[in-house]
């Protein structure tokens, strides 16, 4: 995929990840930030126009003072559509992406063709309280996001080798900053309270989860699929909650059956 | 120079397998330790001590705010206060602090600071701390990333709410009141002393020099390790052109002083290290969220070299360490007056706070301690900064005609016998 820099009008600059032709297609991914490779991407871009805009703070992407709550980012989503020039384009988000992405289709729900909700952060069950990623140690979270913590180790830290302190020093500081950024919406509790604006929205939405998922367990699918009027839910087997990265082929062939060309 | 006697206020019954049983003293730890009919004791001997510290000469008594842990009982420190504020009548009352960011609406601190300020007669110190990671953010939920905006906006309405004789509107992004009027207003004019504790952000060095604000240090890790963030915290005020006034500064050391350096062993270090292996047994990403620390502060470094530094050391504590490595001042009247005089002149810090209770340390043990402190220790260090003696500017300005409360009176039977 090739980056490109994009300004939004309201001053944040961010790096976009681009391939592809065909129907527009903007993924939005979750607190980590895009991995140094993405694979699942690249399987979607042989048959849409994939964008992957990265968060202020997070990678190059600079301007993350001027996102402070979930509106900030609700209209940042849209800024960058705008940016890139794009009208009704799918959306697909991931985790805290996906709480974005559904945000923006209920604020603005004649502006996005179809929807794409994928382990989506942004509603709370009290019976499945959502563990605390702030409040953990590095070896939890591997275990929390993905199926096999070993491959996930691998993927997360994109092999960087931690025993060389300056790389280490580097993978934490930009942890910490993506993280930081994701807080003003994910932190204490990730609930900025969409559910009762998800009537509004318009587009036929697919519901994407991993039946392994220990981070937002599957029955946030079935709540999604309850509160977004034209919804359905599927269910990925052998998937935890990074099913994009964990099962990239059965991601995108769920999304391309979805998605019209 | 000027010593305030602070308790921290442990939970002394933490048990012997606390540190293998539970991975944290604080935001998560299982409140069935907690024994509210042991409380009752813990809390009078508690505020008994730093009544004792007053008769004993201390200048200052202090107290702080912690939430959900075991490590200080102090949720609501102004009570505390507030008991004190009743009891006593020449010591400052050091409140350091209240955790600004935390509190909706920031009014609130304004006038509970006041309400001290006027029943003590005007002996309040108020500390504004952001608080620690835990509590601000972990137990009161505020964004960490937001932590220092939202702190620096409740700053200002309660400095504004104090400076202000006319009703005023505050629309501020995290609190917006239509009529801020803080009824009562402090007796010190313009405002009580500020004390800033900080645990080593770069940031909070250039908001005390804006304001004049007292800059406290608070750490467990003593003098040794203190000395690099306080050399850079002076490097900063040379650099703004101020001047260096050695009460621009405090610092927070735990002393133990015993008839001999043998006994200090004997008498104290199992409490030490009951502080050191339990109160300060923290979760580590309790104490470290993202956004709570700016980059530029994780980039100075300082802080975390520190953690990890005492990190190392903490693996199987011994007294023999502690010591050493001058995270605790412990010994004879002289060894302890020695050390101090090291640790104030190379810091360079007007304002000592005294930790003198550690851990679980029993009643007698901290009275025997504390007497000797007053009696052979202080006396020989009330003479440095003695070239700053008249700089009051940040020490408490009380009214001369104020009452003694502590002293008990029958109420009024008759006209003119009143409180006036």
């Amino acid at each position: 995929m090739k980056a490109l820099t994009i300004e939004t009008r309201r001053g944040a600059r961010c790096r976009v990840l681009e391939a592809g032709s065909g129907p527009p297609v903007v993924f939005l991914h979750g607190a980590g930030g895009l991995l140094a490779d993405n694979p699942f991407l690249d399987r979607l871009a042989a048959r849409y126009h994939v964008f992957a805009p990265e968060l202020p703070g997070y990678g190059e992407s600079t301007g993350e003072e001027l996102l402070e709550d979930m509106l900030d980012f609700t209209l940042h989503g849209w800024d960058v559509v705008s940016a890139l020039g794009l009208t009704r384009p799918h959306l697909i988000g991931h985790s805290m992406g996906g709480m974005i992405a559904a945000e923006m289709a209920a604020v603005a729900p004649r502006d996005v063709d179809r929807l794409v909700l994928v382990a989506a952060a942004g509603l709370w069950l009290e019976e499945h309280p959502i563990p605390d990623i702030f409040a953990l140690l590095p070896g939890e979270l591997v275990e929390l996001l993905f199926q096999d913590p070993a491959q996930g180790q691998t993927l997360l830290t994109g092999g960087v080798d931690f025993s060389d302190m300056e790389a280490f020093k580097a993978f934490y500081l930009g942890q910490q900053r993506r993280l930081a950024m994701a807080g003003k919406i994910l932190f204490p509790i990730p609930n900025r309270r969409v559910s009762k604006r998800l009537y509004r929205v318009a587009a036929p939405t697919l519901v994407l989860w991993g039946d392994a998922d220990r981070l937002i367990v599957p029955a946030y699918a079935r709540q999604w699929g309850r509160l977004i009027p034209s919804a359905t839910v599927e269910m990925i087997p052998d998937a935890a909650h990074m099913l994009p990265y964990e099962q990239p082929e059965a991601f995108v062939s769920a999304v391309s059956r979805f998605l019209p060309r | 120079m000027k010593f305030t006697w602070f308790n921290l206020m442990p939970w002394p019954y933490l048990p012997d397998d606390f540190r293998e049983k539970h991975r944290s003293v604080w935001v998560d730890i299982p409140n069935t330790l907690y024994d509210p009919r042991k409380g009752h004791y813990v809390y009078h001997q508690y505020m008994d001590q730093l009544e004792y510290a007053e008769s004993l000469g201390f200048d200052g008594i202090g107290c702080n705010e912690h939430h959900q842990n075991g490590y200080g009982l102090m949720p609501s420190p102004n009570l505390i206060a507030a008991g004190l504020a009743r009891r006593t009548s020449r010591a400052a009352i050091c409140v350091i602090g209240n955790s600004i960011a935390g509190y909706n609406p920031p009014i609130r601190v304004a006038e509970e600071f006041a309400m001290l300020d006027v029943i003590s007669g005007g002996r309040l110190v108020a500390g504004f701390p952001v608080g620690t990671p835990m509590d601000t953010n972990f137990c009161y939920g505020q964004i960490p990333a937001l932590t220092r905006d939202k702190y620096q906006e409740a700053h200002d309405m309660i400095m504004k709410a104090w400076a202000e004789d006319e009703p005023f509107a505050f629309d501020g992004k995290y609190n917006q009141l239509r009529w801020v009027n803080c009824w009562p207003k402090p007796i010190q004019k313009p405002h009580p002393p500020i004390y800033i504790p900080g645990g080593g952000s770069i940031e909070t060095w250039d908001f005390c020099l804006d304001h004049d604000y007292n800059y406290s240090y608070l750490s467990f890790y003593g003098y040794l390790r203190g000395k690099s963030l306080l050399e850079g915290y002076w490097d900063r005020v040379a650099k703004r052109g101020k001047d260096d006034s050695p009460y621009r500064a405090a610092f927070a050391q735990i002393i133990c002083v015993a008839d001999s350096d043998a006994e200090a062993e004997e008498l104290y270090a199992e409490h030490c290290l009951y502080f050191f292996n339990r109160c300060l047994h923290v979760f580590p990403p309790f104490a470290d969220p993202p956004g709570y620390r700016t980059v530029n502060t994780i980039k100075y470094g300082a802080l975390s070299q520190l953690r990890m530094e005492a990190q190392r050391i903490m693996q199987g504590l011994t007294w023999k360490q502690l010591v050493d490595e001058r995270f605790i001042i412990a010994g004879s009247p002289e060894t302890v007056r020695q050390q101090l005089e090291e640790c104030i002149t190379g810091l360079r810090i007007g304002h000592l706070f005294c930790l003198l209770h550690t851990g679980n340390m029993p009643d007698w043990k901290t009275r025997h301690s504390t007497k000797l402190f007053a009696e052979k220790v202080m006396p020989q260090l009330r003479h440095l900064w003695s070239d700053w003696k008249d700089d009051t500017r940040w020490w408490i300005h009380p009214m001369d005609e104020r009452l003694h409360p502590e002293e008990t009176r029958p109420g009024a039977e008759k006209p003119g016998q009143e409180w006036r």
